[in-house]
């Protein structure tokens, strides 16, 4: 079912945390909220759940306005950024309360409620766990489980903050790719909050960016990634390059031959990507030299100096597949020349 | 930082662990210290209790225990229990919930009254009450007028244990409610349950031994305390005397053998509380 968020404000005191927030969500989709943390993803989502008033603004599910309604009544699941599983409780206890504690005329029959708690297990492949308590479950088990037991009241929109926030690496990656197959399945509306930019663009169809309150950008990962709206998008999505050419990088940049100061704006954004690097003889036409390099698996992460000296000393970094890195052949402190293809200009 | 930057050699921590462990002779003098001081000052009253109380013979003891004014003292001490234990329960859970759960103006005030009787002697609250209900209390002509006795009656008694037995659940939960936050209630509520459904499911499962070792410590209390209660009583044989009190008067009277009687009553609760707070203490730590 679809969620539309209409100019959503929220104070805390004279702390302004959330404002004039937009947001449409269609049916079915998954959208990520993703932006640094303390930007107001959480109070966000809890405002969108019912577990925290809005001081301005409606919440709108499918149509229907549930600003006035409280937690219970909204029909949304809600997955914990720790979890929240209920720690007296078995696993099936947990995944069964939803339903136990609906009213009487409504509540299925334990047999009913048992084939259903065991669909969801196996749905995030815990069955073989039914038996245990929270306590006794690794940290991605209980995340699952945590998913689970929202599933089993059959929400209209699902609401995940930083689901895989307190796991490790590999586990983040597992799940990730879990969570949109899972996604794919059922088809529910969901928000997924993360302050992990990669993380937002390999799980959701659209990525809304959040800063300070508000919605800097919203749109597909490749939107956002190859058109960021602002300096701070382009910051956050991604690695990149900052050259200011009113400062001391104009100096430099134009001497290379490189970039030219743009009518869009005086700051440019350049990918690392987006820098082509040769290796040259003429050394004192050669803009930068080749510092250090990183693995970074497939691609190599190249350091570059500037030979300029009064640019700024901030190390500049290119990145290239590895077997194109191979054939330059390479090595610390060769001079090299450089090639921008593309920037993103900023005022 | 200093001892960080230092190599850990083994050499090192073996002469640490040697720094640690004090000569024999120190670890059983000190052993033997404690020892004693707990037999002198626990053990040897206890014995002298039950000896005392048994001075007699076991007939003495029954019958001590049988007759009339000690009865009404046991039955007067079990009322005040029965009626105290429960409001301050209910009052502990309301006060910790709305001290751990909401944001309120006045909220660490409210926390700090809820300490005060253990930081006023109790001579002091019994007292008030005096003030407050006595014949020249403030509320004394009303209720003369109107024939309530409330200052020399069970009910100033009652209300004195109150007042003296009210920090004891609040004081167990607040710390472990504020510890254990509120997502798995969230969560709850968000899953559709009731405010109701989601504290008997879920809060009330996780105070549980909390609870309980605060309602135990809360019923030794009501039955044991003394100071306020001497006050507000007035001591009447048979009508307001609690245990406490009746163990005083009957020692004052030299009736020993009622007086150690009672107190070995007493001296029971004591242990079986002892033992039920250890059997919490480890039900809690192994939750
Ligand atoms: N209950 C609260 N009282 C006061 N400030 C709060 C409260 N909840 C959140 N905030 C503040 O609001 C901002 C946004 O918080 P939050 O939504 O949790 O951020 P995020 O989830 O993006 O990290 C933070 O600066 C935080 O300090
Ligand atoms: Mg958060």
């Amino acid at each position: 079912m679809s969620i539309l968020l209409s100019d959503i404000s929220k104070n805390f005191g004279t702390f302004a945390a959330l404002n004039h927030i937009n947001l449409d969500v269609p049916e079915g989709e998954l959208v990520a909220l993703l932006g640094p943390s303390g930007c107001g993803k959480t109070t966000l989502l809890r405002i969108i759940a019912g577990l925290e008033h809005t001081d301005k603004g409606r919440v709108i599910i499918n149509g229907q306005d549930k600003t006035e309604q409280t937690v219970s009544q909204r029909g949304i699941g809600f997955v914990f950024q720790h979890y929240a599983l209920f720690r007296h409780m078995t696993v099936f206890e947990n995944v069964a309360f939803g339903l136990r504690v609906k009213p009487r005329k409504d509540r299925p029959s334990n047999d009913v409620i048992a084939k259903k708690v065991h669909s969801l297990l196996e749905l995030v492949q815990l069955d073989w766990l039914h038996n245990r308590y929270p306590d006794q479950l690794s940290g991605g088990q209980r995340q699952r489980i945590a998913l689970a037991r929202a599933l089993a009241v059959e929400p209209s929109v699902l609401l995940l903050d930083e689901p895989f926030g307190a796991l490790d690496a590999s586990v983040r990656k597992d799940l990730r790719q879990w969570l949109r197959n899972l996604h794919h399945e059922l088809h529910v509306t969901s928000i997924f909050v993360t302050h992990d930019q990669e993380e937002a663009m390999e799980v959701a169809s659209r990525v809304v960016v959040l800063n300070h309150g508000q919605i800097e950008q919203q749109g597909s990962p490749s939107d956002i990634y190859d058109h960021p709206a602002n300096a701070f998008v382009s910051k956050f999505i991604g690695q990149t390059n900052i050259f200011d050419l009113d400062e001391h990088d104009n100096d430099w940049l134009q001497t290379a031959g490189l970039l030219q100061p743009s009518q869009q704006g005086k700051i440019a954004h350049v990918r690392p990507h987006d820098i082509i690097i040769k290796k040259t003889d003429n050394h004192h036409t050669a803009p930068a030299t080749l510092k250090d390099w990183q693995h970074l698996g497939a691609l190599i992460r190249i350091e570059l100096v500037k030979n300029e000296s009064n640019g700024s000393d901030a190390p500049v970094f290119a990145e290239m597949p590895n077997d194109q890195f191979k054939q330059l052949e390479l090595t610390k402190g060769d001079k090299v020349k450089l090639k921008i293809r593309q920037a993103h200009w900023f005022h | 930082m200093h001892t960080a930057a230092q190599p850990l050699n083994k050499d090192k921590v073996v002469t640490q662990q040697h720094a640690l462990q004090d000569p024999i002779w120190v670890r059983w003098g000190l052993i033997a210290i404690a020892i004693s001081f707990i037999s002198l000052f626990i053990c040897v009253p206890l014995g002298l209790v039950i000896f005392q109380a048994f001075s007699k013979g076991l007939q003495a003891y029954w019958s001590a225990l049988s007759n009339t004014d000690t009865l009404s003292a046991i039955k007067l001490t079990l009322l005040v229990a029965v009626i105290t234990v429960p409001l301050n329960t209910l009052f502990g859970v309301v006060s910790a919930w709305a001290i751990t759960r909401f944001e309120f103006k006045g909220k660490s005030f409210l926390t700090t009254l809820i300490d005060i009787p253990f930081s006023v002697s109790p001579v002091i609250s019994g007292f008030i009450f005096v003030l407050l209900f006595g014949a020249e209390g403030w509320f004394g002509k009303i209720l003369v007028e109107h024939d309530i006795k409330i200052i020399f009656a069970a009910p100033g008694i009652i209300l004195a244990t109150l007042f003296i037995t009210f920090p004891f659940v609040a004081r167990q939960l607040i710390p472990l409610m504020q510890e254990m936050g509120n997502q798995e209630e969230e969560a709850a509520l968000s899953l559709g349950a009731s405010g109701w459904k989601t504290f008997f499911s879920v809060t009330l499962p996780n105070i549980k031994w909390a609870l309980l070792y605060g309602v135990l410590l809360c019923n030794a209390r009501a039955m044991g305390e003394f100071g306020a209660v001497s006050v507000v009583s007035g001591h009447i044989r048979g009508m307001t005397n609690t245990l406490p009190l009746h163990v005083e008067v009957s020692y004052n009277d030299y009736d020993v053998v009622s007086a150690f009687a009672s107190a070995s009553i007493l001296a029971a609760l004591a242990i079986v509380t002892l033992i039920l707070k250890t059997a919490l203490e480890w039900k809690q730590a192994n939750r």
